[in-house]
C-alpha cells in the first residue's frame, strides 16, 4: 500500500512539475531576438531594428492564458540605416534615449487563446511604456514552446525555450514622439514587430 | 580658373554619379549600415545585424549636384584671360 501511495505521489508531483508555469528569460545569448520597426516617408520607408531586448515571461504551456512578464528594449540599440536619421531617432526631438533608455511592455492580461500543438495565439493586454508615456494596449501574440530545444541553440545547456511573435501598430503622437511634427516626412503610425526567443533552463 | 571651376564641377557630378552606380543605384536615402537577416534554425527567427557599408542615395547625387551648381556659379566671377582688351 505505502509503494503505491509512493508511485502516484510521485506521479502527481511529476505531473504537477511540468504544468508548473516557466519563468523564461530573453536576453538573447545568440543575439538574434530583434525588434524591428518601420515608418512610412515620402522618398523611402525608414526600417530599423533593436536588439538590446531582456526581459522575463512566465508561461505555463498547460495554461497560456495565465502568461505575465516584461520585455524591456534599450532605446539605444535602435538602429536605422542612415547615419543622419539615426542621430534624430536617439535625440531631442525623437525618442531622447538618454533621457528614457527603455520601451517596455508589460504583459497584465491573456485572452482569446487557442492552442495548437505547441502553438498558442493570444490577445494580450499590458501597458507599453515609451518615451515615459504608459498607455494599455492589447495586441495579438503568438507563442511557440519549443520542449527540450534549448540544447539545441546552446550547446551543454538543457530546457525549454518560447518564441514570441507579435506584430502591431502604435501612434507616435500618442506616446509624445514629436506629436504633429513632420507629418508630411514621417507617418504618424509606427509599425513594430517583435521576434524574440527566450530560455528556461532546467 | 573659370575652366577648372566648370572641370571640378563636372568632375563632381560624373563622380557622384559613379558612386551612386557603383555602390547600388538606390533610390533611398543615403546609407552607412546595412542589415543583413540570419536565421536562427531553431527558434526559426530572422535576427537583424548591420554590416558597415557606405550606400549612395539620391540625397548623395542631389548634393553633389548642388555642390555642382555651386562651382559652375562661382566659375562666372572669373573672367577669361585669353580675351583681348577692346581699345
Amino acid at each position: 500500500m505505502k509503494t503505491r501511495l509512493a508511485i502516484l505521489a510521485s506521479i502527481l508531483l511529476t505531473q504537477a512539475a511540468f504544468a508548473a508555469p516557466q519563468t523564461f528569460d530573453f536576453k538573447d545569448p545568440k543575439g538574434v531576438n530583434s525588434a524591428s520597426f518601420r515608418v512610412d516617408a515620402p522618398l523611402e520607408a525608414v526600417n530599423g531594428s533593436a536588439n538590446g531586448i531582456s526581459g522575463t515571461i512566465t508561461f505555463d504551456p498547460a495554461n497560456p492564458a495565465d502568461t505575465k512578464g516584461k520585455i524591456t528594449v534599450t532605446t539605444a540599440s535602435m538602429t536605422v540605416p542612415n547615419p543622419m536619421m539615426n542621430g534624430h531617432l536617439h535625440g531631442e526631438m525623437w525618442l531622447e534615449a538618454t533621457k528614457y533608455p527603455e520601451i517596455t511592455f508589460e504583459a497584465k492580461e491573456v485572452k482569446n487563446t487557442k492552442t495548437t500543438d505547441n502553438v498558442t495565439t493570444a490577445d494580450v493586454t499590458g501597458t507599453f511604456t515609451l518615451k515615459g508615456v504608459s498607455k494599455d494596449i492589447t495586441i495579438p501574440v503568438k507563442f511557440t514552446y519549443l520542449k527540450d530545444k534549448l540544447g539545441d541553440r546552446v550547446p551543454n545547456m538543457k530546457g525549454d525555450l518560447l518564441v514570441i511573435r507579435s506584430s502591431f501598430s502604435i501612434s507616435r503622437k500618442d506616446y509624445n514622439v514629436a506629436p504633429g511634427k513632420f507629418e508630411d516626412k514621417v507617418s504618424d503610425n509606427i509599425d513594430l514587430t517583435l521576434s524574440i526567443a527566450g530560455a528556461s533552463a532546467k | 580658373m573659370k575652366k577648372l571651376f566648370r572641370l571640378l564641377a563636372l568632375v563632381l557630378v560624373i563622380g557622384a554619379l559613379g558612386v551612386w552606380l557603383a555602390t547600388g543605384m538606390n533610390r533611398g536615402w543615403t546609407k552607412t549600415l546595412v542589415p543583413i537577416k540570419t536565421l536562427d534554425e531553431v527558434t526559426g527567427i530572422e535576427g537583424i545585424t548591420y554590416k558597415k557599408q557606405f550606400v549612395a542615395g539620391v540625397d548623395f547625387l542631389g548634393a553633389a549636384v548642388l555642390g555642382a551648381v555651386v562651382l559652375t556659379g562661382l566659375s562666372f566671377f572669373f573672367r577669361n584671360k585669353n580675351k583681348q582688351p577692346i581699345n
